[in-house]
């Protein structure tokens, strides 16, 4: 992306901030409904010294590390198994698509009878979340490569575990990028909701709080920063994501790496 | 050291149609044989049933003393089908996992191909001639001793195509390896083949057996439906050796 199509992203955001400010000093809409940004950022300096903030967001990121890897994994093996046995995806994928159905909240009084209102129940939300895209597209990505290249295997002697091995898990790996990143996204959502529905701490915890107390600025600020934090992470991501599958001949080519004329 | 194949009674049914046979066929050890025939013939169906991409439905094929690997064959398809994710030399290198001299082997074949220097690019950086030699090279690597080429050219400029024919001939007098190529171009079975089996159908059929001495003309005629040329299908295995060919290229 051109540097400055790069900076065109922060015009909405900036002239959003404008608008607000000039909602909030028009005494449009009362502070208690939505308190000036000036306010917003005397709260996050207040919680960012008092150490709240940086207890909120370590413990919420901490839970979704444990849910993401937890459903990645279990989405990387499943849908590695059925995207390359077709005995495993017809035994096991329509169990799975009816279980993706079923929405992911549904499951939560589930969770909470059987492990508690604790951790593991908000982790195996969050691992849920996140199993789901990860599953599907790995799975479509490695059900889908191209016969001809598994045919290539096929000249060179190569066994089946050799072909998955070799061509269809490394031609899957776009889809299974797409995948992880959605299942973090989606892992965000449902660390929240877990906060949400019974925490002691977490950003999720300071949204409740701020609605239970009137404080309309640190629901703001706990929205802000989830918002922060999700684009942060998925840009990590999409970056690591990026130099794996840097091979693909898409439309915008990995800077530093131009197409050769023919010899 | 190059293979003799023998096909016996080799026939292939898609569904209720038979695309192929059934088929008689001798073909010489350390000799270019041409397949032509017009699209949908079943040409790339026999092909594909010697490299072991089909099971035929009956028939047998023996190369060599029957001892062959499926390692010992060496195929070529129509598009170059490299993995994207691999570099030039890694895609070379497909063929030979554990092998010991495989560096050796990779270099050796993309010296062949002239795309030394093109060694560390990834597919999506070579030019469709490039790739296609790309190809060449991945299938020569592990020295076989048959090599099947599936119309390689067909996709390729004119001037990409002269050069990678080129490539192959300077490659057969290399190994003296025995090749099969399917193609529907006929000034590339003349240029290359010891021997041009003309294939009607389907079911595909052998309808004539030249030679790269015969004329364009003669091929022509052979290709037209209904077309038959005067040594039938099992004549090969009857007919002298065809001396290696000794054009200026």
């Amino acid at each position: 992306m051109p540097r400055g199509h790069a900076a065109l992203g922060v015009v909405v955001p900036l002239l959003a901030l404008a608008v607000w400010q000039g909602v909030t000093l028009a005494g449009m809409v009362p502070p208690s409904m939505l308190p000036p940004p000036a306010e917003m950022v005397r709260t996050l300096a207040e919680m960012a010294g008092s150490g709240e903030l940086a207890q909120a967001v370590g413990i919420t990121a901490w839970r979704l590390a444990w849910g993401f890897v937890v459903g990645a994994a279990a989405g990387t093996v499943l849908g590695a198994l059925c995207g390359a046995s077709a005995l495993a995806r017809a035994l096991l994928d329509p169990t799975v698509q009816a279980l993706r159905s079923v929405p992911s909240l549904a499951w939560v009084p589930l969770f909470i009878l059987w492990l508690g209102i604790f951790e593991s129940s908000k982790t195996t939300l969050i691992a849920v979340g996140v199993f789901f895209p990860v599953y599907l597209n790995l799975m479509s990505g490695i059900a889908q490569v191209d016969r001809k290249l598994l045919e290539v295997g096929v000249v060179h002697g190569y066994s089946r575990l050799r072909r998955l091995i070799a061509i269809q898990l490394p031609a899957a790996l776009p889809a299974y990028v797409v995948g992880l990143r959605s299942g973090l996204g989606l892992g965000w959502m449902f660390v929240s909701a877990a906060e949400l529905l019974g925490a002691s701490n977490g950003l999720g915890f300071v949204l409740d709080d701020g609605e239970q107390t009137g404080r309309p600025e640190r629901v703001l600020v706990a929205i802000l920063l989830f918002g922060l934090c999700g684009k942060t992470t998925d840009m990590a991501l999409a970056a690591a994501g990026a130099r794996l599958v840097r091979w693909q001949d898409n439309a915008m080519p990995v800077q530093g790496q131009r197409a050769l004329q023919p010899a | 050291m190059a293979h003799e194949v023998h096909i016996a009674g080799l026939a292939k049914t898609y569904g209720s149609q038979r695309v192929l046979g059934p088929l008689d066929l001798h073909l010489e050890a350390g000799t270019i044989t041409v397949v032509i025939g017009r699209s949908g013939c079943g040409k790339s169906t026999l092909l594909r049933c010697l490299g072991g991409l089909e099971k035929p439905d009956a028939g047998s094929i023996r190369i060599g003393a029957g001892q062959l690997r499926r390692e010992d064959i060496g195929y070529v398809f129509q598009e170059p089908r490299l993995m994207p994710w691999l570099t030039v030399s890694r895609n070379v290198a497909f063929g030979l996992r554990g092998h010991p001299a495989r560096d050796d082997r990779v270099a050796e074949a993309l010296a062949i191909v002239g795309l030394q220097q093109a060694a560390s690019l990834l597919p999506k950086q070579l030019s469709g001639g490039m790739a296609q030699r790309a190809a060449l090279a991945r299938a020569l690597a592990p020295k076989p001793e048959l090599i099947l080429l599936d119309e390689p050219f067909s996709a390729l400029d004119p001037f990409s195509r002269e050069s990678l024919q080129q490539h192959l001939l300077h490659l057969y007098r290399h190994y003296r390896t025995t090749m099969v190529l399917i193609t529907h171009d006929m000034d590339e079975a003349l240029t290359l083949g010891d021997r041009i089996l003309v294939m009607q159908g389907p079911p595909g059929k052998i309808v004539a057996d030249l030679s790269r001495h015969d004329t364009k003309a003669r091929l022509r005629e052979a290709l037209e439906p209904g077309g038959r040329g005067p040594p039938g299908p099992q004549a090969g295995a009857e007919r002298p050796q065809t001396p290696l060919r000794a054009r200026a290229l």
